[in-house]
């Protein structure tokens, strides 16, 4: 249902294929060979308890960055002021690449035009990015690196007052960690602004998601060593999160409908309290199991582990401002005007409907398995979309419900 | 019992042979040398490049691809040691120096470097370099406390390698018949090394990773002749004990002797499962690639992408049977885009063989994923 139409995605390519050919020649510059070299130098020989100061400037870098081991700061001199440019880069699928290092902090740089991704920490404990930009410059681009910033399989991981602008995929993606504070962002032009994947125990809050694809999500996928749950997504600024998909075709967030405030897939446990929701088209909020969301994938696709169904998801005390009014993807938009006329909007909340029958009983889902809804005069529309779109309903009674609320997220590095 | 009087009996004749011989040097972790001469192993006067005697030249079933250079992999083990089998992983004594020395048959002309299968090694101990042009030589030395990677770099008169930690990036031509394609050859830094060389992403620790039972399992031409390197490594007390693998890793180059299955696996094992295995930093991805991998899912049958981002090419499956056009992993490895392109370090090229042979396993493979 949420898939983006072919239709949609060759109007994006021409677009895109029209932007290019329109826009004046890069100028690259020459790529700073003697800093390059004394940086990986200075990385290579990093030991616990070093600080890799790089200056103010702008530099042009063509390989990847590459540090393993603990205990190592990095730290420039200000995100618009140390700037570390990858449009020239020959090699490596990151910016920089940390690889499992605890204790690591990396603050006050920027990282741009990486080909990859800009920044990943692939297994690490105690992990602070604070003060960092990653950007693609030339905007929004299906050809721009997948994630900003990336920590993946980490533990007690503190991502503050970051700017991440136009990943292809997420600004800030934290997948398969434990532990998480992601506070005082702003995300903006991405595909996904933040997004928590396969993660336990995350805290998302102060954050500016705005002109996103979709603002904040909070995705269980398939086939991955961890699925995820508890995660409290509140007091953040969700605007406007309009900008067309132009992630790659086929990745997880290619098939996220422009215009989705917030979007919860197949995870667990998850609160939505006391946002500034606003303006986003398809909906504010969208609350779906995985095959809704990814109609391309199979049963074949997917272990039978994997429980695909969001549950103990909880909203309440958010303001709602518009949304719904001009959503993405065909069925949604003929969805709006069969159900709520030429100059209707979608509901503040998008519910797919479907529920793991094996959890029902006497035809009903306990309530502490339960969408519940405590916020005012908050709408739902449940689509139905397991029995092919048949009870679509606007009631929200069966979800005047509470559960029981998560605490809050402690690391001792973000105290 | 056995082993030992073998050994013995082979370290004798070897330090007779080694008489006229530099010796083999050991450094530590925090003392490593600037040029590579100083280890002893590798001997070149800019005309040939000879192994040290007491080393061990070997090959491969299935190698790692790099951009069509050339291998030459050595063992040096410390006198009156011998390494340990345990499953299909070799632990080797402290003190000991693997070497694998890339280079290139030369081209017409500076900078040019030739495409072939030829082999170049002579006696399996040395190399002629009028033939062949020298670019890298990386060590693995076993220290105290694990295993140190540590890349040197020939100069341009080929007498010597400098030690380079921030690797090094050299332009290149590769001549292929008639086609000249133009190409940045990358020496990894010596943190990249660990990008392949720590298998257990969490551990960390570097090791070996091309010389295993199952990859070691196969004729190697020596200057004694053609044997089986396990018995040769054992008869020479390289080995504790003789090995029989359960698992032999297809031999790349022979195409029609082994099953299509065991060569797209043994290629992917090789190339791939370092860190697409279940300790590996591609765990991420649910993606794994080792030999001993049974469920189909995991090796990437109708297995939708986590993270590949563009990587992905648009298409939905890793591996979607019978339609290799449609697979992210021939996507993957067609590609040299560096956002893009799988393994992620290690070449600059296409290896078009070797997409040829995942896109003919990919083809061959029922209809499952529709």
């Amino acid at each position: 249902m949420f898939k983006r139409s072919l239709i949609a995605a060759t109007v994006v390519a021409a677009a895109l294929a029209g932007c290019e050919q329109s826009a004046a020649p890069q100028q690259s510059s020459a790529p700073d060979v003697d800093f390059q070299k004394h940086l990986i130098t200075q990385l290579v020989q990093a030991k616990p308890g070093d600080v890799i100061e790089i200056p103010e400037g702008h530099y042009e870098l063509t390989r990847g960055l590459s540090l393993n081991g603990n205990g190592v700061t990095i730290r420039g001199a200000g995100m618009d002021k140390t700037v570390l440019s990858f449009k020239n880069q020959i090699q490596g699928a990151e910016g920089l690449l940390v690889k499992n290092a605890d204790n690591f902090i990396l603050e006050d740089l920027a990282l741009e035009d990486a080909k990859g991704d800009a920044l990943k920490i692939n297994e690490g404990e105690n992990v602070i990015v604070r003060r960092v930009r990653t950007e693609w410059t030339n905007g929004p681009d299906v050809n721009n690196g997948a994630y900003g910033i990336y920590p993946v399989q980490t533990t007690n991981v503190l991502i503050e007052d970051n700017v991440a602008i136009a990943a292809s995929d997420a600004g800030i993606y934290v997948g398969q960690s434990h532990n998480i504070i992601v506070r005082g962002n702003r995300a903006e032009y991405n595909v996904a602004g933040i997004e928590i994947e396969n993660s336990i125990g995350a805290d998302v809050y102060n954050n500016t998601a705005k002109h996103n694809t979709g603002g904040i999500l909070v995705f269980n996928m398939p086939n991955l060593p961890q699925p995820g749950h508890g995660t409290r997504v509140y007091d953040n600024i969700i605007h406007e999160n309009n900008t067309e998909n132009f992630a790659p075709e086929g990745t997880a967030v290619s098939f996220v409908p422009a215009g989705s405030g917030v979007m919860i897939v197949s995870n667990d446990q998850v609160e939505v309290f006391s946002n500034d929701i606003k303006d986003n088209d398809t909906s504010n909020i969208l609350v779906s199991s995985y095959f809704t969301a990814n109609d391309t994938a199979t049963n074949n696709s997917v272990t039978e582990a994997f429980d695909q169904f969001p549950e103990s998801i909880y909203i309440y005390g958010n303001t709602f401002t518009g949304g719904g009014s001009s959503p993405d993807h065909l069925e949604l938009k003929a969805l709006r005007i069969a159900e709520f006329g030429l100059n209707g909007s979608l509901p503040d909340i998008l519910w797919d409907g479907v529920v793991n029958p094996e959890k029902l009983v006497d035809g009903e889902l306990p309530e502490q398995y339960r969408l519940c809804i405590d916020n005012e005069d908050a709408s739902i529309i449940n689509v139905d979309a397991g029995n092919g779109f048949a009870n679509i309903s606007t009631d929200i009674t069966p979800h005047q419900c509470q559960l029981a609320k998560l605490d809050p997220i402690k690391i001792a590095i973000a105290e | 019992m056995y082993t030992k009087i073998v050994s013995t009996a082979l370290v004798i004749s070897a330090l007779a042979l080694a008489g006229c011989e530099q010796s083999v040097n050991h450094f530590d972790r925090d003392n490593t040398p600037a040029t590579l001469s100083s280890w002893g192993i590798l001997d070149s006067n800019g005309t040939t490049l000879a192994i040290h005697v007491d080393s061990t030249p070997y090959d491969l079933n299935s190698p790692l691809f790099t951009d069509y250079a050339h291998k030459l992999r050595t063992l040096y083990l410390p006198e009156g040691t011998a390494a340990v089998v345990k499953g299909d992983r070799i632990e080797f004594p402290v003190g000991s120096i693997i070497t694998k020395t890339f280079y290139y048959p030369k081209g017409a002309s500076d900078g040019e470097v030739v495409k072939t299968n030829d082999s170049y090694l002579i006696d399996g101990s040395s190399l002629n370099l009028a033939d062949v042009q020298l670019i890298e030589t990386r060590l693995l030395v076993k220290q105290a406390d694990g295993w140190q990677a540590l890349p040197y770099v020939w100069n341009a008169d080929q007498s010597d390698a400098t030690l380079e930690i921030a690797g090094d990036v050299q332009a290149k031509t590769l001549v292929d018949g008639n086609n000249k394609q133009r190409f940045a050859y990358v020496v990894p830094d010596a943190n990249q090394c660990g990008g392949c060389h720590a298998p257990d992403h969490t551990s960390a620790s570097i090791m070996p990773i091309g010389p295993k039972p199952s990859n070691l399992n196969g004729e190697f031409s020596y200057a004694s002749g053609l044997e089986n390197q396990l018995t040769y490594w054992f008869n020479k007390g390289l080995l504790q004990e003789t090995i029989e693998p359960t698992q032999t890793l297809a031999i790349y180059e022979d195409g029609a002797r082994d099953q299509l299955d065991l060569r797209a696996r043994s290629y992917l094992d090789a190339n791939c499962a370092h860190c697409h295995n279940p300790k590996g930093a591609a765990d991420t991805s649910g993606l794994m690639l080792h030999i001993e991998e049974t469920d189909m899912r995991a090796i990437g049958l109708c297995k939708p992408p986590v993270a590949a981002g563009r990587g992905a090419g648009s298409r939905p499956f890793s591996l979607f049977a019978s339609h290799p056009d449609k697979s992210i992993m021939v996507y993957r490895m067609q590609s040299d885009d560096p956002g893009e392109m799988m393994p992620e370090i290690g070449r600059s090229l296409q290896h078009k063989e070797g997409v040829a042979l995942i896109a003919d396993w990919i083809g061959n493979m029922d209809p499952v994923c529709e």
